[in-house]
């Protein structure tokens, strides 16, 4: 595994105080993190090979600070330019992950020239009444880990951490970091995202599993129609975690897409 | 001390296999399969008819409450019952009316309005209630952003008391309430307002605004004075290092209560009730109860510390056969002098002055809950209600135009 280093980033004097995962070397990569908080995982470990990856935490989850600072998605967007600003990024690659591929879109739509290329891992933020997105705080914890895997019943499924109900601590965690989620997606994941996606000019790739249950590649469709020139990849046997789940394919289409000219 | 008959308002004929088939009792049992409108017509009468018979068997008080998406409390406008109420009320007992879930209204504005409204209505009975609402009903019902909850509620609750005690028109620039124009009519009738009356679940930042701004503050739980006491003893402890006298009549809190004629007869008239209510009203999923960020950071820590999430958990999986829920505390049952018995303990103990008196409970058929009503006011309440006379506090938060039975009165002899 590559050496991560982990450093507190401070915005505003202060106000925010973010907490940031980096590693490797090369072009710089901005990975946005899902509802499940910031994890180092295998695929920033790969992708930290030949990339500068930076991962940063979304205010208020873990132990990032500053969430009651942003009440909105466009509070959200704006401190995003402040933390680009701040780790000396001008148009770096930035990928996203479910609720991370909602900001990501929404930070290429708001300053297409602040991303250069843009890689969409099953984001979130569009709305379709035939597919609605499952309210992930609206179920038992089993239930939604057989809604993020096409395979629930798998080694890679059972890593996923059972909240320890003795524990209320971890649970507090989780729960603020849920709740620092929930604040720009409740009640439903639509923000009117699909207003502005025309503005993305950044080349961009939507990764989606086939079998995501959770956000419908259905959805995936309506992405790569919004968005002029981008290309859908639909990952065979993957849920709502291709990037983990079919980690090789994954991996390959997306060094694929960053290494394109 | 006072009495107040509280109305939940419960859909009575839950399917016998309710708990079993559908997922939960609020935001999502299917209104089309379970909500029989032409029932409700019926339940609306008996609630109403309960209601009244208490203000003319003597309570000092009645009260309606806001759900949404409830099968144990269908009332999602306390304000029209409370209206209803207000013209078939003679013998002037108190509306609370706990309250209007303040985070919902937008603008908040319709708050004032209508409670000023409901004051004038019934002649300055009314308690104005400011809950802060259940995660269901504010974040999953009416889509409220979770860490927006008390922010709003705050907000609501600031512009509320601004327009009862300013002169309008004035401008409001609130977060989520931009108003040009403040100038309610009508204003309340009480000056410069009705009580406030704060309902909680054991948020610490409750308590505190309570003693800021001299607000009663209840609590509201389906467990009893048994699992109460953590709570009331929190909500003490922050009042006195405010600075609080320590007036029972501050405190409030609700207990579920049955009267018959012996003990033995309240287990023939109201297990199986009692049991609908246990089984069926209180089937909500965990992850309803708390959606993330409904609760803030302080309050979340607050709770840890004093144990209040294995507290719930613990009581909501006791078994509830007849002794286990008498001798735990959530229902006070049996004959007239028993319930007087252990109220005067469960008040003295939690020290509240502001019985909240849960009586029609769960599937309990309009005859018994008349019953209950009566057998409570005529038998119970002349016991209990000197329970503060004599170390003579004033009940500074009970309505203006309400019947004011004098608390320092000796009992007859």
């Amino acid at each position: 595994m590559a050496k991560v280093n982990e450093s507190i980033v401070e915005l505003r004097g202060g106000m925010f105080k973010t907490r940031v995962l980096t590693s490797g070397k090369g072009k710089p990569v901005v990975f946005l993190h899902g509802a499940g908080g910031l994890f180092w995982d295998p695929f920033l470990d790969a992708l930290a090979t030949d990339h500068k990856v930076i991962a940063p935490e979304h205010p208020g989850a873990g132990t990032s600070q500053g969430l009651e600072h942003v009440e909105d998605i466009w509070d959200l967007v704006l401190y995003y330019a402040e933390l680009f600003d701040a780790l000396k990024l001008h148009a770096p690659t930035v990928i996203g992950h479910s609720f991370g591929g909602m900001v990501g879109a929404e930070i290429a739509a708001t300053n297409p020239e602040r991303v250069g290329k843009l890689v969409l891992i099953a984001p979130i933020g569009l709305w379709r009444d035939d597919h609605p997105v499952p309210d992930i705080s609206g179920m038992p914890f089993e239930n939604l880990v057989g809604l993020l895997f096409a395979e629930p019943v798998s080694p890679l499924a059972s890593l996923v951490p059972a909240p320890d109900p003795n524990d209320p601590e971890a649970l507090f965690t989780a729960a603020m970091t849920l709740a620092s989620i929930l604040q720009f997606i409740w009640p439903l994941p639509d923000k009117g995202l699909k207003k502005r996606l025309y503005r993305v000019k950044a080349p961009t790739l939507l990764v989606w599993g086939d079998k995501d249950r959770l956000v419908s590649p259905a959805y995936g469709e309506d992405f790569q129609a919004a968005i002029a020139g981008s290309r859908l990849e639909v990952i065979k046997d993957a849920g709502h975690l291709p990037h983990l789940e079919q980690f090789d394919r994954t991996q390959s289409v997306i060094t694929e897409f960053l290494n394109e000219k | 001390m006072k009495s107040i008959f509280f109305h939940l308002m419960p859909y009575r004929d839950l399917p016998d296999d309710f708990e079993e088939r559908y997922e939960s009792v609020w935001v999502t049992p299917p209104n089309r399969e379970l909500c029989d409108p032409k029932k409700v017509a019926q339940y609306y009468k008996w609630n109403l008819d309960e209601l009244e018979l208490a203000d003319r068997l003597g309570f000092d008080g009645i009260g309606v409450n806001e759900h949404h998406q409830n099968a144990y409390g269908f009332m999602a406008s306390p304000n029209i019952m409370a209206a209803a109420l207000a013209r078939r009320t003679d013998n002037k007992s108190a509306l609370l009316v706990l309250g209007n879930t303040l985070a919902l209204y937008s603008p908040a504005i319709r708050v004032a309005e209508e409670f000023a409204m409901l004051d004038c209505l019934s002649d300055g009975r009314l308690a104005a209630g400011f809950p802060v609402g259940t995660s269901m009903d504010v974040n999953r019902c009416y889509g409220i952003t979770p860490t927006e909850t008390r922010p709003r509620f705050y907000e609501a609750h600031d512009l509320i008391m601004k327009a009862w005690t300013q002169p309008g028109p004035f401008a409001y620039n609130g977060r989520f309430n931009k108003l040009r124009y403040v100038n309610p009519w009508p204003l309340p009738l009480q000056q410069p307002h009705p009580p406030i009356w704060l309902a909680g679940g054991g948020s610490v930042e409750t308590y505190e605004m309570a003693m800021a701004y001299d607000y009663t503050y209840s609590f509201l739980s389906f467990f009893g004075y048994k699992y109460a006491k953590k709570v009331m003893d929190g909500f003490w402890e922050t009042a006195e290092r405010l600075g609080s006298d320590g007036n029972p009549y501050q405190a409030g809190f609700a207990q579920q209560i049955c009267v018959s004629e012996t003990d033995e007869q309240a287990e023939k008239d109201y297990l199986e009730h009692v049991s609908y209510f246990f089984n069926k009203c209180l089937h909500i999923p965990p992850y309803y109860f708390e959606t993330p960020g409904y609760r803030t950071r302080r309050s979340t820590e607050f709770a840890i510390k004093t144990n209040q999430p294995a507290d719930i958990a613990a009581a909501l999986v006791v078994k509830k056969d007849w002794k286990a829920l008498v001798d735990d505390g959530f229902i006070i049952a049996g004959s007239p002098s028993t319930v007087a018995d252990r109220l005067i303990e469960a008040c003295k103990g939690l020290r509240v002055g502001n019985l909240i008196a849960l009586m029609q409970i769960g599937s309990m058929p309009h005859g018994l809950t008349e019953k209950n009503l009566t057998l409570f006011a005529e038998e119970v309440i002349p016991k209990i209600k000197h329970l503060w006379s004599d170390e003579g506090w004033k009940h500074r938060w009970w309505p203006q135009g309400a019947r004011q039975d004098d608390p320092a009165a000796p009992a007859k002899a």
